[in-house]
């Protein structure tokens, strides 16, 4: 088992994941806490949300990565598992700090300021924190397995499929904009105060969130190489080549599909409830259909079937992004126009395929697209 | 046609081992419509174990129709498929009729080209195809081992690790061909296995053919009568979605019917 496991990597690949998990959980730590401020090493406060915030978009890229770069499942409605995750996460958060909101009620803010007189029945318990975590880790996976039984057993390909889970994330947000709905409206749910105990307005809670969040997303990535390397791995991307075919060699290809359908959404759901204690808020917004598009672009920049290209592509574009709403707010949906037609026309394979240019890279892992 | 008078029929002068021949599949009264179009009209057909059965017919005669009902690709608006190992199969799957023994080839060679040699054998090698071994399962040296003879048969063994793209066409028919083989079915549907081929490769094919052929069943459809001449140790003629004759290949050319299907077709 041990020697399998070590098969998922190259020696020269182990490597280069150790140094990203030392940089990632180790450096990063370091240079917030153990660098005085105003150094020009220092790494600032406000920095670390968002870098926890990449890491969540990141963990989003993986598993957009396994279902459509391996699979040859383009969805475009991943938003909807990602805000499953963080309303999930933000309804715990809400409960927690009941009797401290803006009316000092037992219940939410927004249904005091709604008249409402009791919670309604699917918020009871969810001032757990267990009960919260198992949804996080159970609804977006069930949604998914329940949506993806019905579509694959219909047989439902290509774009058809991408227009559906379209179509699926907008009538999700129509649903969540509504106040009767009850999860907050358009305003969603916000205003936060702490998570397990820990104030979310101090440092080191905002720190901690990062780490975790830095885990979980190295422990998905290794579980996303265990699959791709697997002999799962092949029949997933013969799917995506072949699907009859692998049909008469005697696979089940809708439990397959299924499988790596729901485990997509099941990571997608976890980065959803990491990514709403780091920014603060969860409304309908996330579920907007331009934000499961881009949620494709990010895998499309950074190579599609390759993990780290997916890993890449959603540090650029949302490094790109954070900076051009600053500096040019008015220049950044161009860019990211150009990014993607630029990618699609000159870089087919994304930034990943750059690595082939590389010297000492001739010879890629045989679990990637080559050619 | 009696099973039973056909086994006496079919064994004069023929394989050696027909003395213990049985039929593995037979299709009952089945028919399909598209549109209003009848590809097969109450279609009977029964085929013995063993040896190499080919259905041949002029375009548009329901051939590849057939073999889409028997490997359940279509379903059949009237009628059943019974399969030896498993009764009736009309309602199941194409996974599990793939499981239960009928290996198929389909017209166009579909190898996954991005997979290497070794690894479209892997995929295709009998185990159990199950989600979970998939996932945790290991190549067991008999595993490798057996590819490896495959590989030897289909005369891939140097090319194992190239990608199954870089292949020429006849090497991947021979690639799909040991995929069939690596799948270790009873019977073995062939849609048009020479077509497009040099007359080298053929030559090998059939080679390739007879040696299958002795251990299982071997279904071919074609229309190339001059291939099905070198190969067939019985044929079916099929037209419009019928039966219009069947026995061994002279019987089957002096039958009027087809001399004046294929003659009235040209």
């Amino acid at each position: 088992m041990l020697a399998r496991l070590m098969a998922m990597h190259s020696r020269r690949a182990w490597l280069a994941f150790a140094l990203a998990a030392l940089v990632a959980l180790v450096l990063v730590p370091a240079l917030n806490l153990a660098v005085p401020a105003g150094w020009p090493l220092r790494l600032p406060d406000y920095l670390v949300p968002l870098l926890g915030k990449f890491l969540c978009y990141a963990l989003v890229a993986l598993a957009m990565d396994m279902v459509w770069g391996f699979t040859g499942i383009l969805s475009l409605g991943h938003g909807v598992f990602f805000a499953l995750g963080g309303y999930a996460m933000g309804m715990h958060l809400m409960r927690v700090m009941s009797g401290e909101g803006h009316y000092r009620s037992q219940l939410p803010d927004f249904m005091v300021f709604l008249n409402w007189k009791e919670l309604p029945w699917f918020w009871q318990g969810f001032d757990q924190f267990w009960l919260a975590a198992l949804v996080i880790l159970l609804l977006p996976a069930c949604a998914a397995l329940v949506f993806g039984f019905f579509a694959f057993r219909s047989r439902i390909k290509g774009v058809y499929f991408s227009i559906i889970t379209q179509a699926t994330t907008f009538a999700l947000m129509l649903l969540f904009f509504r106040n009767e709905t009850g999860l907050g409206g358009n305003n969603g749910l916000t205003d936060f105060k702490r998570l397990l105990g820990f104030s979310l307005s101090t440092p080191a809670t905002k720190l901690g969130l990062y780490l975790t969040t830095a885990l979980v997303l190295l422990l998905a990535y290794l579980a996303c190489r265990y699959i791709v390397t697997s002999k799962l791995g092949r029949l997933l991307c013969a799917i995506r080549d072949g699907e009859s075919r692998l049909l008469f060699l005697g696979y089940d290809v809708l439990r397959y599909k299924l499988f790596v359908w729901t485990f997509s959404a099941f990571l997608c759901g976890i980065a959803g409830a990491l990514y709403v204690p780091q920014v603060g808020i969860i409304n309908p917004s996330e579920l907007h259909p331009a934000g499961s598009i881009e949620m494709a672009i990010w895998v499309a920049v950074g190579g599609r079937g390759s993990l780290v290209g997916g890993l890449l592509g959603a540090f650029l574009v949302n490094g790109a992004k954070s900076w051009f709403t600053v500096a040019w707010p008015e220049l950044w949906l161009f860019f990211l126009a150009a990014l993607f037609i630029g990618t699609t026309m000159f870089l087919p394979r994304g930034l990943a395929g750059l690595k082939d240019l590389l010297p000492w890279a001739r010879r890629g892992d045989s679990t990637e697209v080559r050619r | 046609m009696s099973a039973q008078a056909t086994v006496v029929q079919d064994g004069v002068g023929r394989a050696s081992s027909t003395a213990r021949r049985f039929p593995i599949l037979y299709v009952q009264a089945v028919s399909v419509s598209f549109d209003g179009f009848q590809a097969l009209d109450n279609l009977n057909l029964t085929i013995q174990d063993g040896g190499i059965h080919c259905i041949i017919g002029p375009n548009g005669a329901g051939k590849t129709t057939l073999l889409d009902v028997i490997t359940g690709k279509t379903r059949a608006d009237a009628g059943t498929v019974f399969y030896k190992p498993l009764g009736s199969i009309s309602q199941l799957s194409e996974a599990q009729i793939a499981r239960g023994g009928i290996g198929r080839k389909f017209q166009r060679p579909t190898v996954f080209e991005n997979h290497s040699v070794f690894e479209n054998l892997m995929m295709a090698l009998k185990c159990d195809k199950g989600l979970k071994h998939s996932l945790f399962g290991l190549l067991r040296t008999a595993e490798r081992e057996r590819i490896q003879e495959v590989l030897g048969i289909i005369g891939l063994r140097d090319q194992a690790d190239r990608l199954a793209g870089g292949l020429a066409h006849g090497q991947k028919q021979w690639l799909e061909i040991g995929m069939l083989l690596a799948q270790e079915p009873q019977m073995l549907l062939l849609d048009e296995p020479v077509a497009g081929m040099t007359p080298a490769e053929i030559e090998h094919t059939i080679g390739l053919l007879h040696s299958l052929a002795a251990s299982r069943t071997v279904v071919v459809v074609e229309h190339d009568m001059e291939f099905v001449h070198s190969i067939a140790q019985r044929v079916t003629v099929l037209h419009e979605g019928r039966v219009i004759a069947d026995g061994d290949m002279d019987q089957v050319r002096s039958h009027p019917k087809v001399i004046e299907v294929y003659l009235g077709d040209q």
